[in-house]
């Protein structure tokens, strides 16, 4: 019987196998390509989503288990109207290769919707799992405080 | 490919005798115009391989695989640069793959000199050396060489396309070419006339371009020598810039693959009924030394992959790391392949009583790439053609091998090149591209995605050899007098020159000892010896391959032979670089200021110092590392660099950082190890890099006094390895001489 799942906004009728994981249902039937395949083992952060606001990663979520509607980089802003940590990213040119950055973006704008101020040590503890081979992590930990400082005065 | 052969046997001898031959056989070749290979649509134009133009603006083309090091921004800036046109309004593409995209810059990688001693005869022989690369077409990312090959030539591109633009505009309006101006994206005429470029193109291109134009004087950059913002930033921020797994085609399906993990071995028997039975596969497809499953999804390809029984052949290699390494040791008492360096006396060196010897041994293990977008590509069969999507460093490469592995002409092949999630190297194979070209051709008319799980592309990976090397040193009066180095490892070149060419070139491999006999070092008996030990491990190019491990030993040992002869470690590389090679010692001078070196230490607290001279620029590092709770944290690191012509101060720094954390999370924990002939490593919980939490705070100085541009992708990979064990020496007060550190000590993880 096809699973209805919500990501950005739009409802879906899928037909796979309740076990298939969230990112391939994400990546290979909706077309959804933003969200990546890293390692399929949860230790790198690349497939990290949104189910209803937490972070978490889409390569452990089965199909069947999905709990809530689910953001994806694409439903978090566009190029035309970016999030306000996709325009910090933007503005420290913070991505190299970029794959992982999808990634990266959603799990820090988890952090900032729950934590408007994240100190050093928040950041560490909210971005550790998310793997850049490039090394970009001293950029990610400026543009999560850019980011932090736009979205208070945004208010 | 015959041509390949004979062309390269006459001219990778090295010898500056079979150089010379090379130039004289290549002059009327390399002299030929290239073929535009642009092939322009309605209402398009091109004046030369990389602009286009049309009524929206301009689209550039960069040629080189954006991997991250962000050539999709300096490349295209030196063309705008110099065409004259808005950044805003430029737009950027790959393009085709073709001869007039080769890497001049490349093959001058392969000459026996010490890149940073430029004489006239040296910059003659890396001139000549970029005319094998023209007459071949290599078009080729790697090397650090992309903006050093780029440099004069995109600049040239943008001056003569924009005075080609003003011939046409003073031939439509009648006025001397002297009368003309530009100004983004237009010709600026007397009397506030106006005209786009994209109303001149079509008319432009029938003008045979000047011969001669001259290029702007960098005062008055207006691009260069500026953090431009990346053209890639916001598609790779909003999740829809295309890698090669993204590409989606109609009616496409998704296949992955098992292939033998004794790397090199067949496959003797295989049972695929579980797999057949499983809804939603399609195809299961033999591939000799393995199988693939094409499916309706990647994830059910891969679980019926899984459910495939194989009987595997064994390795074609010793079969566990000890007896590998013993093969490596081993070659380091065999005869030399090269002395690239040989200063003074070394063999009849007389010591004194004052003076001290020192002697040590290291080695350093075999490394993944592990980029973080697995290997993977697209292909489309159609019985004459075949269409490839894939991150390729390679793509006429790609095109001739994928065309051998499905009986076309190389003219029937035709690679789409997208960004790349991580290059250092892997993506300059082709292996990944045939594979799915294979499988494409199984299914006929239908477009395959090929993609490897992220254990398929650990444990089947063209490695970072192994390597070991024995150092011998003699202090004098606080001075090194004498440093002899032996390393040996495997033989990227030979190996890689084999799989790309189909040939073993004889001759010095200065690959294997580069980041070792030529360091700007002023040390009178100064000689450095090759040895190679070809092993049936697959090896390849790796972030400043072999840089990376000669760079460890080299600047360990530089630590060592300071404290032996009871010098400060900076101080005493100082002493050496000055007498040697300016640029270099001015790296270390700048990191002794921004780290406020004095040599001293609290408790708890460890600091080490490197440099190497790589890939054309001098970079040094200072890493420092403190006790916490019995774990070394890495806290801060302080690099300068010297690329002589800064011309993307971001993009720079961007790479140096990168490099450093590349390189110190090798050294901190990588390893790739073998047991019963297979790699041991899966996925990233057993090859792990350094993360946000643990990576230090970087500081970058980019200096600008060196004559010549160096590359900026890899050069500051070398130096921060050993800093790293320098530091942890410093702070713990034991030498590590074997990598990974995390053999010794216990990191924060």
């Amino acid at each position: 019987m096809p699973t209805t799942l919500t990501v950005n906004g739009t409802q879906h009728s899928v037909d796979l196998p309740d076990d298939v994981p969230l990112l391939w249902v994400l990546r290979d039937e909706l077309g959804l390509t933003g969200t990546k395949y890293g390692c399929g083992v949860s230790s790198c952060g690349s497939c990290t989503v949104q189910i209803e606001g937490e972070a978490v990663r889409s390569c452990q979520i089965a199909l069947a288990d999905v709990w809530g509607p689910v953001t994806t980089i694409e439903g978090l802003g566009t190029p035309a109207a970016m999030h306000a940590v996709q325009a910090a990213w933007v503005a420290h040119d913070v991505a190299q290769c970029g794959y992982c950055q999808s990634g990266q973006i959603m799990q820090a704008a988890a952090l900032l919707a729950e934590n408007p101020a994240p100190s050093d040590d928040d950041i560490d503890a909210a971005m550790w799992g998310n793997l850049c081979r490039c090394g970009t992590y001293p950029r990610i930990r400026a543009a999560i405080h850019t980011a932090a400082d736009a979205l208070r005065r945004e208010g | 490919m015959a041509n390949w052969g004979k062309i390269t046997r006459r001219t990778l001898l090295i010898g500056s005798a079979a150089i010379a031959g090379g130039v004289a056989f290549g002059v009327w070749q390399y002299r030929r115009e290239l073929p535009n290979p642009l092939d322009p649509a309605e209402g398009q134009a091109t004046l030369n391989p990389w602009i286009l133009i049309d009524q929206q603006g301009v689209t550039l083309i960069a040629a080189r695989a954006e991997m991250g090091q962000g050539v999709y921004t300096t490349l295209p800036a030196l063309v705008a640069e110099e065409l004259d046109v808005a950044w805003d309004d430029v737009r950027v593409m790959h393009g085709p793959a073709a001869q007039a995209y080769y890497n001049g810059a490349l093959m001058s990688h392969g000459l026996p000199i010490n890149d940073y001693e430029r004489t006239g005869f040296h910059e003659t022989m890396i001139e000549a050396m970029t005319v094998l690369p023209k007459m071949i077409g290599l078009q080729v990312t790697g090397g650090s060489t992309s903006t050093i090959d780029a440099f004069e030539k995109l600049r040239m591109a943008g001056a003569t396309a924009r005075e080609t633009l003003k011939m046409a505009a003073a031939e439509r309006l009648n006025m001397p070419l002297g009368a003309l101006g530009t100004r983004d994206g237009r010709v600026i005429a007397p009397g506030g006339i106006e005209m786009t470029y994209g109303d001149l193109a079509a008319q432009a291109a029938q003008i045979d371009p000047p011969r001669r134009v001259a290029l702007k004087p960098p005062a008055d950059w207006r691009y260069l020598g500026r953090s431009m913002p990346r053209t890639d930033t916001i598609a790779k921020s909003t999740g829809t810039a295309e890698f090669g797994i993204d590409v989606r085609l109609p009616g496409m399906k998704f296949a992955s693959l098992r292939r033998n993990p004794r790397l090199g071995g067949g496959m003797r028997r295989y049972d695929d009924s579980a797999a057949r039975a499983m809804p939603g596969v399609e195809q299961v497809v033999d591939l000799g030394d393995g199988v693939a499953v094409v499916a309706s999804n990647t994830w059910l390809a891969m679980q019926a992959v899984d459910a495939i029984d194989i009987d595997w052949d064994d390795a074609p290699y010793p079969a566990t790391s000890d007896a590998l390494m013993g093969v490596i040791r081993a070659a380091l008492d065999a005869a030399p392949n090269s002395t690239l360096r040989d200063d003074g006396e070394i063999d009849a060196l007389e010591i004194a009583p004052e003076d001290r010897v020192i002697e040590a041994e290291y080695t350093v293990p075999w490394l993944a790439h592990a980029t973080m977008e697995p290997m993977n590509a697209t292909a489309l069969y159609t019985g004459d053609r075949l269409e490839i999507w894939a991150g390729s460093q390679a793509p006429g490469f790609a095109e001739q091998r994928a065309a051998e592995a499905t009986d076309l002409d190389a003219d029937q092949v035709t690679c789409h090149v997208t960004y790349l999630g991580g290059g250092f190297g892997r993506r300059g194979e082709t292996d990944f591209v045939v594979l799915a070209a294979r499988v494409a051709r199984a299914m006929e008319g239908t477009p395959v995605q090929l993609t490897w799980s992220r254990e398929e592309d650990m444990r089947h990976d063209f490695y970072r050899p192994a390597a070991a090397a024995r150092m011998r040193g003699v202090l004098r009066g606080g001075f090194a007098s004498a440093l002899e180095g032996r390393v040996a490892a495997p033989s990227v070149t030979r190996q890689s020159l084999q799989r790309m060419a189909g040939i073993s070139p004889g001759g010095p491999d200065k690959g294997h000892v580069e980041g070792m006999f030529n360091q700007p070092y002023a040390i009178p008996n100064y000689r450095v010896t090759g040895h190679l030990a070809d092993l049936d491990v697959p090896v390849g190019f790796w972030r400043a391959v072999g840089n990376s491990f000669n760079g460890f030993f080299m600047e360990s040992f530089m630590d060592e032979m300071a404290l032996a002869a009871r010098r400060d470690p900076l101080a005493f590389r100082l002493d050496l670089a000055r007498r040697e090679h300016a640029p270099s010692a001015g790296v270390l001078e700048a990191v002794a200021e921004m780290s406020g070196w004095t040599g001293q230490t609290p408790d708890g607290v460890g600091r080490g110092v490197a440099m190497t001279y790589s890939f054309h620029t001098a970079v040094a590092v200072v890493v420092e590392v403190s006790d916490r709770d019995g774990a070394v944290a890495i806290d801060r690191a302080w690099m300068a660099c010297d690329v002589g012509t800064a011309l993307d101060p971001g993009i720079i720094e961007a790479q140096m950082s990168g490099g450093l954390i590349w390189g110190l999370s090798a050294a901190a924990m990588q390893e790739i190890s073998f047991a019963g002939g297979e790699v041991e490593q899966w996925n990233f919980p057993d090859f792990d890099a350094l993360r946000l939490h643990n990576s230090p705070e970087v500081e970058v100085r980019i200096l600008e006094t060196q004559h010549h541009l160096g590359g900026v992708g890899e050069p500051s990979v070398p130096p921060s390895m050993p800093a790293l064990a320098n530091a942890v020496y410093d702070l713990t007060g034991e030498r590590i001489r074997d990598l990974p550190l995390s053999r010794r000590v216990r990191f924060v993880l």
